[in-house]
Protein backbone atom coordinates (compact mmCIF):
# COMPACT_ATOMS: atom_id res chain seq x y z
CA UNK A 1 0.00 0.00 0.00
CA UNK A 2 1.08 3.42 -0.70
CA UNK A 3 1.46 5.80 1.80
CA UNK A 4 0.19 8.97 0.10
CA UNK A 5 -1.67 9.12 -3.26
CA UNK A 6 0.28 10.79 -5.71
CA UNK A 7 -0.52 13.10 -8.85
CA UNK A 8 2.30 14.22 -10.94
CA UNK A 9 3.25 16.84 -13.26
CA UNK A 10 2.41 20.11 -13.86
CA UNK A 11 -0.65 18.99 -15.33
CA UNK A 12 -3.84 20.74 -13.82
CA UNK A 13 -5.34 18.81 -11.22
CA UNK A 14 -8.76 18.14 -10.81
CA UNK A 15 -10.47 20.67 -8.86
CA UNK A 16 -11.67 19.52 -5.20
CA UNK A 17 -15.64 19.75 -4.95
CA UNK A 18 -15.30 22.77 -2.10
CA UNK A 19 -12.36 25.25 -3.03
CA UNK A 20 -11.97 28.49 -1.31
CA UNK A 21 -8.76 29.76 -2.83
CA UNK A 22 -8.12 29.41 -6.77
CA UNK A 23 -5.03 30.34 -8.24
CA UNK A 24 -4.96 30.27 -11.90
CA UNK A 25 -1.89 31.16 -14.22
CA UNK A 26 -0.08 33.33 -11.29
CA UNK A 27 3.13 34.28 -12.81
CA UNK A 28 6.04 36.44 -11.21
CA UNK A 29 9.22 37.73 -12.32
CA UNK A 30 11.46 39.67 -10.49
CA UNK A 31 13.66 41.72 -12.89
CA UNK A 32 15.11 38.32 -14.99
CA UNK A 33 14.64 35.84 -12.36
CA UNK A 34 11.30 34.02 -13.18
CA UNK A 35 10.06 33.72 -9.59
CA UNK A 36 6.56 31.62 -10.48
CA UNK A 37 5.36 30.61 -13.77
CA UNK A 38 1.85 29.36 -14.83
CA UNK A 39 0.87 28.23 -11.01
CA UNK A 40 -2.81 26.79 -11.22
CA UNK A 41 -3.89 25.59 -7.39
CA UNK A 42 -6.70 24.84 -5.70
CA UNK A 43 -6.94 25.37 -1.83
CA UNK A 44 -9.91 22.97 -0.22
CA UNK A 45 -11.98 24.55 2.37
CA UNK A 46 -11.11 23.57 5.62
CA UNK A 47 -7.62 21.96 5.26
CA UNK A 48 -4.18 22.98 5.49
CA UNK A 49 -2.12 23.23 2.70
CA UNK A 50 1.14 23.00 2.47
CA UNK A 51 3.57 24.72 -0.01
CA UNK A 52 6.67 23.01 0.27
CA UNK A 53 9.65 23.21 -1.83
CA UNK A 54 13.88 24.51 -1.74
CA UNK A 55 14.68 28.10 -1.24
CA UNK A 56 14.27 30.01 -4.51
CA UNK A 57 10.80 28.15 -5.46
CA UNK A 58 8.82 31.28 -5.06
CA UNK A 59 6.50 29.52 -2.17
CA UNK A 60 6.45 32.60 0.19
CA UNK A 61 5.99 34.87 -3.33
CA UNK A 62 3.02 32.46 -4.15
CA UNK A 63 1.69 33.08 -0.43
CA UNK A 64 2.14 36.95 -0.30
CA UNK A 65 0.38 36.76 -4.08
CA UNK A 66 -2.45 35.08 -2.42
CA UNK A 67 -2.31 37.90 0.84
CA UNK A 68 -2.67 40.47 -1.79
CA UNK A 69 0.64 42.04 -0.56
CA UNK A 70 2.32 41.34 -3.64
CA UNK A 71 1.28 42.04 -7.14
CA UNK A 72 1.54 38.81 -9.78
CA UNK A 73 2.48 39.88 -13.56
CA UNK A 74 0.22 37.59 -14.56
CA UNK A 75 -3.29 35.39 -13.52
CA UNK A 76 -5.71 35.61 -11.02
CA UNK A 77 -6.58 34.45 -7.52
CA UNK A 78 -9.73 34.30 -6.41
CA UNK A 79 -11.72 33.92 -2.61
CA UNK A 80 -14.81 32.41 -2.12
CA UNK A 81 -15.09 32.68 -6.50
CA UNK A 82 -13.86 36.36 -5.86
CA UNK A 83 -11.36 37.58 -7.88
CA UNK A 84 -9.15 39.45 -5.05
CA UNK A 85 -5.82 41.72 -5.93
CA UNK A 86 -5.43 43.35 -2.83
CA UNK A 87 -5.29 42.34 1.07
CA UNK A 88 -9.01 41.65 2.47
CA UNK A 89 -10.83 40.67 5.59
CA UNK A 90 -11.33 36.96 4.28
CA UNK A 91 -7.45 36.24 5.12
CA UNK A 92 -5.22 37.16 7.86
CA UNK A 93 -1.41 36.81 7.93
CA UNK A 94 1.09 34.71 10.04
CA UNK A 95 4.49 36.70 9.55
CA UNK A 96 8.02 34.33 9.50
CA UNK A 97 9.53 37.33 12.08
CA UNK A 98 6.20 37.51 13.70
CA UNK A 99 5.83 40.91 12.75
CA UNK A 100 4.57 42.33 16.25
CA UNK A 101 4.45 46.05 17.18
CA UNK A 102 7.02 46.25 20.06
CA UNK A 103 5.69 49.32 21.72
CA UNK A 104 2.33 47.68 22.32
CA UNK A 105 1.38 44.89 24.73
CA UNK A 106 0.30 41.06 23.66
CA UNK A 107 -3.43 42.60 24.08
CA UNK A 108 -3.52 45.50 21.49
CA UNK A 109 -1.11 43.76 19.20
CA UNK A 110 -3.80 40.85 18.87
CA UNK A 111 -6.65 43.46 18.81
CA UNK A 112 -4.45 45.45 16.12
CA UNK A 113 -6.75 43.80 13.08
CA UNK A 114 -9.85 44.80 14.37
CA UNK A 115 -8.28 47.93 15.95
CA UNK A 116 -7.72 48.26 11.89
CA UNK A 117 -11.62 47.71 10.92
CA UNK A 118 -12.88 50.39 13.82
CA UNK A 119 -14.11 47.56 16.76
CA UNK A 120 -15.06 49.20 19.83
CA UNK A 121 -12.19 49.33 22.51
CA UNK A 122 -14.23 46.67 24.69
CA UNK A 123 -15.40 44.66 22.15
CA UNK A 124 -11.77 44.09 20.33
CA UNK A 125 -10.11 43.69 23.71
CA UNK A 126 -12.58 40.81 24.83
CA UNK A 127 -12.38 38.32 21.27
CA UNK A 128 -8.30 39.20 21.59
CA UNK A 129 -8.37 37.45 25.26
CA UNK A 130 -10.39 34.58 24.21
CA UNK A 131 -7.85 34.34 21.34
CA UNK A 132 -4.85 35.06 24.02
CA UNK A 133 -6.34 32.27 25.88
CA UNK A 134 -6.89 29.94 22.88
CA UNK A 135 -3.29 29.73 21.76
CA UNK A 136 -2.12 29.34 25.60
CA UNK A 137 -0.93 32.86 26.50
CA UNK A 138 -3.35 34.19 29.37
CA UNK A 139 -2.22 35.84 31.53
CA UNK A 140 0.68 37.77 29.35
CA UNK A 141 -1.95 39.84 27.90
CA UNK A 142 -0.12 42.80 29.61
CA UNK A 143 3.37 42.08 28.58
CA UNK A 144 5.16 43.62 25.79
CA UNK A 145 6.88 41.49 22.72
CA UNK A 146 10.20 41.96 24.17
CA UNK A 147 9.28 40.13 26.94
CA UNK A 148 8.27 37.31 25.45
CA UNK A 149 10.18 34.26 23.75
CA UNK A 150 10.29 33.30 20.02
CA UNK A 151 7.69 30.87 20.57
CA UNK A 152 5.21 32.57 22.73
CA UNK A 153 6.13 36.08 20.26
CA UNK A 154 4.48 33.70 17.56
CA UNK A 155 1.83 32.90 19.31
CA UNK A 156 1.12 36.39 19.61
CA UNK A 157 0.95 36.78 15.61
CA UNK A 158 -1.00 33.55 15.34
CA UNK A 159 -3.89 34.91 17.93
CA UNK A 160 -3.91 38.10 15.89
CA UNK A 161 -4.65 36.20 12.71
CA UNK A 162 -7.04 34.48 14.34
CA UNK A 163 -9.20 37.20 16.13
CA UNK A 164 -9.91 38.77 12.77
CA UNK A 165 -12.16 35.81 12.07
CA UNK A 166 -10.59 35.33 8.60
CA UNK A 167 -11.70 32.31 6.00
CA UNK A 168 -8.33 31.75 4.96
CA UNK A 169 -4.87 31.78 7.60
CA UNK A 170 -1.72 32.24 5.35
CA UNK A 171 1.34 31.08 7.57
CA UNK A 172 4.90 32.22 6.18
CA UNK A 173 7.57 29.45 7.74
CA UNK A 174 5.91 31.06 11.10
CA UNK A 175 7.92 28.55 13.16
CA UNK A 176 11.18 28.62 11.47
CA UNK A 177 12.29 31.49 13.67
CA UNK A 178 11.04 29.18 16.96
CA UNK A 179 13.72 27.01 18.95
CA UNK A 180 12.82 23.33 18.01
CA UNK A 181 10.67 22.50 21.19
CA UNK A 182 8.59 25.25 21.32
CA UNK A 183 8.19 24.27 17.38
CA UNK A 184 6.94 20.77 18.30
CA UNK A 185 4.45 21.93 20.84
CA UNK A 186 3.39 24.58 18.16
CA UNK A 187 3.29 22.13 15.54
CA UNK A 188 0.77 20.27 18.14
CA UNK A 189 -1.27 23.25 19.12
CA UNK A 190 -2.01 23.70 15.14
CA UNK A 191 -3.24 20.31 14.38
CA UNK A 192 -5.62 21.11 17.72
CA UNK A 193 -6.82 24.23 16.58
CA UNK A 194 -7.41 23.59 12.86
CA UNK A 195 -9.93 20.84 14.33
CA UNK A 196 -11.14 23.55 16.53
CA UNK A 197 -11.45 26.03 14.08
CA UNK A 198 -13.36 25.84 11.22
CA UNK A 199 -10.53 27.38 8.66
CA UNK A 200 -8.27 26.73 5.93
CA UNK A 201 -4.49 26.93 6.28
CA UNK A 202 -1.78 27.74 3.82
CA UNK A 203 1.50 26.95 4.88
CA UNK A 204 4.76 27.93 3.89
CA UNK A 205 7.51 25.75 5.23
CA UNK A 206 11.04 24.36 3.61
CA UNK A 207 10.75 21.71 6.05
CA UNK A 208 9.39 18.06 4.62
CA UNK A 209 8.74 16.70 8.15
CA UNK A 210 6.64 19.87 9.43
CA UNK A 211 4.86 19.49 5.71
CA UNK A 212 3.85 15.65 6.22
CA UNK A 213 3.36 15.88 10.23
CA UNK A 214 0.32 18.82 9.66
CA UNK A 215 -0.75 18.99 6.55
CA UNK A 216 -3.85 17.34 4.30
CA UNK A 217 -2.16 17.92 1.42
CA UNK A 218 1.18 19.51 -0.02
CA UNK A 219 2.11 21.14 -3.10
CA UNK A 220 5.71 20.74 -3.93
CA UNK A 221 7.24 23.52 -5.98
CA UNK A 222 10.36 23.34 -7.69
CA UNK A 223 12.46 26.22 -8.10
CA UNK A 224 13.58 28.37 -10.92
CA UNK A 225 11.12 28.90 -11.95
CA UNK A 226 8.80 27.87 -9.38
CA UNK A 227 6.10 25.49 -10.89
CA UNK A 228 3.67 22.81 -9.24
CA UNK A 229 5.85 19.85 -9.71
CA UNK A 230 3.69 17.57 -7.58
CA UNK A 231 0.19 17.07 -5.28
CA UNK A 232 0.47 15.21 -2.36
CA UNK A 233 -2.09 13.98 0.26
CA UNK A 234 -0.66 12.56 3.30
CA UNK A 235 -3.14 10.08 4.56
CA UNK A 236 -2.29 10.11 8.12
CA UNK A 237 -4.34 9.76 11.15
CA UNK A 238 -4.22 12.87 13.34
CA UNK A 239 -7.23 11.74 15.77
CA UNK A 240 -4.46 9.88 18.39
CA UNK A 241 -1.44 11.22 20.37
CA UNK A 242 0.15 13.71 18.02
CA UNK A 243 3.57 11.69 19.39
CA UNK A 244 2.54 8.55 17.42
CA UNK A 245 2.48 10.25 14.29
CA UNK A 246 6.76 10.95 14.39
CA UNK A 247 6.99 6.53 14.86
CA UNK A 248 4.09 6.33 11.84
CA UNK A 249 4.97 4.18 8.93
CA UNK A 250 3.30 6.40 6.62
CA UNK A 251 4.21 9.89 8.12
CA UNK A 252 7.78 7.97 7.62
CA UNK A 253 7.16 6.64 4.09
CA UNK A 254 6.00 9.86 2.73
CA UNK A 255 9.06 12.07 4.37
CA UNK A 256 10.94 10.14 2.91
CA UNK A 257 9.01 10.05 -0.98
CA UNK A 258 9.08 13.45 -0.93
CA UNK A 259 12.76 13.88 0.01
CA UNK A 260 13.77 11.49 -2.62
CA UNK A 261 11.80 13.90 -5.57
CA UNK A 262 13.36 16.89 -4.16
CA UNK A 263 16.96 15.83 -3.93
CA UNK A 264 17.67 16.56 -7.37
CA UNK A 265 17.08 20.11 -6.66
CA UNK A 266 19.63 20.38 -3.43
CA UNK A 267 23.20 20.86 -4.66
CA UNK B 1 34.73 55.60 37.48
CA UNK B 2 37.11 54.33 39.89
CA UNK B 3 40.29 55.22 41.72
CA UNK B 4 42.67 53.55 43.74
CA UNK B 5 39.50 50.79 43.94
CA UNK B 6 36.98 54.04 45.08
CA UNK B 7 34.06 54.31 43.38
CA UNK B 8 33.85 57.98 42.17
CA UNK B 9 30.70 59.42 41.01
CA UNK B 10 30.49 61.21 37.88
CA UNK B 11 29.72 65.08 39.11
CA UNK B 12 33.64 64.66 40.66
CA UNK B 13 35.52 65.25 37.75
CA UNK B 14 33.54 68.85 37.43
CA UNK B 15 34.48 68.86 40.53
CA UNK B 16 38.26 69.13 40.36
CA UNK B 17 38.08 71.46 37.43
CA UNK B 18 36.11 73.86 39.40
CA UNK B 19 39.11 74.04 41.90
CA UNK B 20 41.83 74.05 38.93
CA UNK B 21 39.92 76.96 37.79
CA UNK B 22 39.42 78.67 41.14
CA UNK B 23 43.11 78.41 41.85
CA UNK B 24 44.07 79.60 38.05
CA UNK B 25 41.85 82.54 38.98
CA UNK B 26 43.43 83.66 42.30
CA UNK B 27 46.50 83.40 40.43
CA UNK B 28 45.74 86.37 38.80
CA UNK B 29 47.20 85.55 35.99
CA UNK B 30 45.19 86.21 33.03
CA UNK B 31 42.41 89.06 33.73
CA UNK B 32 39.94 87.30 31.52
CA UNK B 33 39.79 84.45 34.10
CA UNK B 34 38.64 85.38 37.40
CA UNK B 35 38.07 82.80 40.20
CA UNK B 36 35.44 80.50 39.62
CA UNK B 37 33.68 81.46 43.08
CA UNK B 38 33.59 85.15 41.76
CA UNK B 39 32.12 84.19 38.98
CA UNK B 40 29.44 81.53 40.48
CA UNK B 41 28.66 85.06 42.90
CA UNK B 42 28.26 86.41 39.65
CA UNK B 43 25.79 84.05 38.53
CA UNK B 44 23.66 84.64 41.66
CA UNK B 45 23.31 88.25 40.96
CA UNK B 46 22.97 88.44 37.30
CA UNK B 47 19.91 86.07 37.43
CA UNK B 48 17.91 88.59 39.67
CA UNK B 49 18.79 91.43 37.09
CA UNK B 50 15.62 92.17 35.35
CA UNK B 51 17.74 92.70 31.82
CA UNK B 52 18.84 89.22 32.27
CA UNK B 53 15.16 88.26 33.10
CA UNK B 54 13.73 90.15 29.66
CA UNK B 55 17.04 88.27 27.80
CA UNK B 56 15.92 84.50 29.33
CA UNK B 57 12.68 84.83 28.19
CA UNK B 58 13.61 86.94 24.48
CA UNK B 59 16.08 84.06 24.31
CA UNK B 60 13.57 81.59 25.32
CA UNK B 61 10.65 82.51 22.94
CA UNK B 62 12.95 82.48 20.06
CA UNK B 63 14.59 79.40 20.57
CA UNK B 64 10.83 77.62 21.73
CA UNK B 65 9.40 78.83 18.00
CA UNK B 66 12.52 77.71 16.37
CA UNK B 67 12.41 74.38 17.91
CA UNK B 68 8.99 73.83 17.03
CA UNK B 69 8.92 74.64 13.52
CA UNK B 70 11.96 72.36 12.84
CA UNK B 71 10.39 69.93 14.29
CA UNK B 72 6.95 70.27 12.72
CA UNK B 73 8.48 70.96 9.61
CA UNK B 74 11.59 68.08 9.90
CA UNK B 75 9.67 64.98 10.83
CA UNK B 76 6.90 64.97 8.25
CA UNK B 77 9.61 65.73 5.60
CA UNK B 78 12.11 63.47 7.26
CA UNK B 79 9.36 60.46 6.94
CA UNK B 80 8.48 61.77 3.27
CA UNK B 81 12.05 61.16 2.55
CA UNK B 82 12.07 57.84 4.20
CA UNK B 83 8.94 56.84 2.18
CA UNK B 84 9.33 58.25 -1.30
CA UNK B 85 12.26 57.56 -3.48
CA UNK B 86 11.83 60.79 -5.78
CA UNK B 87 11.64 63.40 -2.46
CA UNK B 88 14.78 61.64 -1.15
CA UNK B 89 16.39 61.61 -4.61
CA UNK B 90 15.32 65.21 -4.73
CA UNK B 91 15.93 66.79 -1.07
CA UNK B 92 18.52 64.27 0.09
CA UNK B 93 21.60 66.60 -1.60
CA UNK B 94 20.47 69.44 0.09
CA UNK B 95 19.81 67.69 3.20
CA UNK B 96 23.23 66.93 3.27
CA UNK B 97 24.80 69.91 2.44
CA UNK B 98 22.77 71.90 5.01
CA UNK B 99 23.62 69.46 7.73
CA UNK B 100 27.06 69.68 7.34
CA UNK B 101 27.58 73.23 6.21
CA UNK B 102 28.94 75.92 8.65
CA UNK B 103 25.53 77.59 9.19
CA UNK B 104 27.13 80.85 11.01
CA UNK B 105 28.09 81.96 7.90
CA UNK B 106 24.43 82.22 6.71
CA UNK B 107 23.03 84.05 9.63
CA UNK B 108 24.20 87.54 7.94
CA UNK B 109 21.86 86.15 4.80
CA UNK B 110 19.01 85.89 7.69
CA UNK B 111 19.66 88.95 8.80
CA UNK B 112 19.18 90.58 5.53
CA UNK B 113 16.16 88.87 5.14
CA UNK B 114 14.54 88.66 8.25
CA UNK B 115 15.96 91.93 9.78
CA UNK B 116 17.01 92.50 13.23
CA UNK B 117 14.73 90.99 15.33
CA UNK B 118 13.19 87.62 16.74
CA UNK B 119 12.25 86.52 13.18
CA UNK B 120 16.43 86.05 12.16
CA UNK B 121 16.40 84.12 15.98
CA UNK B 122 14.12 82.08 15.02
CA UNK B 123 15.24 81.34 11.55
CA UNK B 124 19.01 81.00 13.08
CA UNK B 125 17.71 78.43 15.32
CA UNK B 126 15.47 76.44 12.80
CA UNK B 127 18.43 76.28 10.28
CA UNK B 128 20.35 75.13 12.77
CA UNK B 129 18.17 72.70 13.89
CA UNK B 130 16.00 70.80 11.33
CA UNK B 131 18.59 68.86 9.27
CA UNK B 132 19.68 66.39 11.36
CA UNK B 133 15.94 66.17 12.47
CA UNK B 134 14.98 65.16 8.99
CA UNK B 135 18.10 63.22 8.70
CA UNK B 136 18.22 61.08 12.19
CA UNK B 137 13.99 60.88 10.94
CA UNK B 138 14.64 59.54 7.56
CA UNK B 139 17.15 56.94 8.48
CA UNK B 140 14.43 55.66 11.76
CA UNK B 141 11.98 55.55 8.37
CA UNK B 142 14.16 53.48 6.59
CA UNK B 143 14.77 51.13 9.36
CA UNK B 144 11.41 50.26 10.30
CA UNK B 145 10.91 46.23 9.16
CA UNK B 146 9.10 45.64 5.81
CA UNK B 147 7.04 42.55 7.40
CA UNK B 148 5.74 45.73 9.89
CA UNK B 149 4.39 47.68 6.76
CA UNK B 150 3.09 44.30 5.29
CA UNK B 151 1.72 43.23 8.27
CA UNK B 152 -0.60 46.71 8.92
CA UNK B 153 -1.50 45.83 4.87
CA UNK B 154 -2.52 43.05 4.95
CA UNK B 155 -4.54 43.64 8.20
CA UNK B 156 -6.28 46.32 5.89
CA UNK B 157 -4.64 49.57 6.98
CA UNK B 158 -5.43 52.51 5.30
CA UNK B 159 -2.81 55.67 4.69
CA UNK B 160 -3.06 57.09 7.33
CA UNK B 161 -3.33 54.33 9.83
CA UNK B 162 -0.26 52.87 8.32
CA UNK B 163 1.29 56.29 9.32
CA UNK B 164 -0.48 57.12 12.56
CA UNK B 165 -0.27 53.83 13.93
CA UNK B 166 3.59 52.44 12.16
CA UNK B 167 5.11 54.56 10.86
CA UNK B 168 5.47 56.93 13.37
CA UNK B 169 5.82 54.61 16.07
CA UNK B 170 8.59 52.42 14.94
CA UNK B 171 10.39 55.28 13.80
CA UNK B 172 10.01 56.93 17.56
CA UNK B 173 13.49 56.32 18.80
CA UNK B 174 15.04 57.74 15.93
CA UNK B 175 12.90 61.18 16.02
CA UNK B 176 13.47 61.26 19.72
CA UNK B 177 17.31 61.15 18.76
CA UNK B 178 17.27 63.54 16.31
CA UNK B 179 15.43 66.20 18.01
CA UNK B 180 17.83 65.68 20.83
CA UNK B 181 20.81 66.10 18.89
CA UNK B 182 18.83 68.86 16.74
CA UNK B 183 17.80 70.39 20.28
CA UNK B 184 21.73 70.70 21.36
CA UNK B 185 22.18 72.50 17.56
CA UNK B 186 19.16 74.64 18.42
CA UNK B 187 21.04 76.35 21.24
CA UNK B 188 24.02 77.06 19.10
CA UNK B 189 21.10 78.33 16.69
CA UNK B 190 19.80 80.45 19.08
CA UNK B 191 23.36 82.11 20.48
CA UNK B 192 24.89 82.70 17.21
CA UNK B 193 22.32 84.29 15.68
CA UNK B 194 22.00 87.23 19.13
CA UNK B 195 25.25 87.41 18.68
CA UNK B 196 25.43 88.09 15.20
CA UNK B 197 22.45 90.17 15.67
CA UNK B 198 24.02 91.56 18.65
CA UNK B 199 21.13 93.99 20.41
CA UNK B 200 18.61 91.07 21.28
CA UNK B 201 19.09 88.76 24.37
CA UNK B 202 21.76 86.70 25.36
CA UNK B 203 23.99 88.28 22.48
CA UNK B 204 23.13 92.12 23.38
CA UNK B 205 24.12 90.86 26.84
CA UNK B 206 27.20 89.19 25.98
CA UNK B 207 28.10 92.24 23.61
CA UNK B 208 27.83 94.56 26.99
CA UNK B 209 29.69 92.21 29.34
CA UNK B 210 32.69 91.90 26.82
CA UNK B 211 32.58 95.04 25.29
CA UNK B 212 33.37 96.35 29.16
CA UNK B 213 35.50 93.36 30.19
CA UNK B 214 32.62 92.33 33.12
CA UNK B 215 34.30 88.51 32.62
CA UNK B 216 32.68 87.70 35.85
CA UNK B 217 29.11 87.83 34.60
CA UNK B 218 30.48 87.02 30.81
CA UNK B 219 31.21 83.33 32.27
CA UNK B 220 28.35 83.66 34.58
CA UNK B 221 26.23 83.79 31.30
CA UNK B 222 28.49 81.41 29.10
CA UNK B 223 27.72 78.43 32.49
CA UNK B 224 24.04 79.00 32.59
CA UNK B 225 23.97 78.47 28.15
CA UNK B 226 25.64 75.26 28.66
CA UNK B 227 23.77 74.28 31.56
CA UNK B 228 20.27 74.83 29.67
CA UNK B 229 21.74 73.25 27.01
CA UNK B 230 22.85 69.95 28.93
CA UNK B 231 19.58 70.17 30.87
CA UNK B 232 17.25 69.97 27.85
CA UNK B 233 19.51 67.37 25.96
CA UNK B 234 19.50 65.35 29.30
CA UNK B 235 15.45 65.77 29.49
CA UNK B 236 15.40 64.46 25.90
CA UNK B 237 17.49 61.28 26.86
CA UNK B 238 15.09 60.72 29.74
CA UNK B 239 12.31 59.97 27.24
CA UNK B 240 14.82 58.35 24.73
CA UNK B 241 15.40 55.27 27.50
CA UNK B 242 11.85 55.68 27.91
CA UNK B 243 11.36 54.31 24.20
CA UNK B 244 14.25 52.23 23.68
CA UNK B 245 12.91 49.24 25.21
CA UNK B 246 11.53 48.93 22.16
CA UNK B 247 13.90 49.93 19.84
CA UNK B 248 16.33 47.31 20.94
CA UNK B 249 13.58 44.62 20.54
CA UNK B 250 12.94 45.79 16.56
CA UNK B 251 13.78 43.04 14.49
Amino acid sequence: MRAAALRNGPSPVPTPIDSIVEVRGISKTYGNVEALRGIDLDFPRGKLTSLLGPSGCGKTTLLKIIAGLIRADGGTVAINGKTVSAPGPERAFVFQDFALMPWATVLRNVAFGLELRGTSRAEREEIARRYIAEVGLAGFEDKYPHELSGGMRQRVGLARALSVDADVLLLDEPFSAVDEQNRRKFQEDLIRLRTNQNKTFIFVTHSIEEAVYISDRIVLLSPRPGRVSQIIEPEIDRSGDPEHIHRDKHYLDTVEEIWQGLKQYVE
Amino acid sequence: MTLFGYRIPMMASLLVWCVVWEIVGRLNLVFLLPPFSEVLAAAVDLVQTPSWQKATITTLRAFAMGMTLSIVIGVPLGILMGRVKIADDLLGMWVNIFSSAPLSAIVPVLMILFGFGEKTIVAAVFLFAIWIIVLDTRAGVRHISPSLIEMARSYGASRPALYTKIILWAALPEILAGIRLGLIRGVKGVVIGQLLVAIVGYGALFETFSRNFRMAEFWALTIILFAFALMIAELIERAEAKVEYYAGARQ
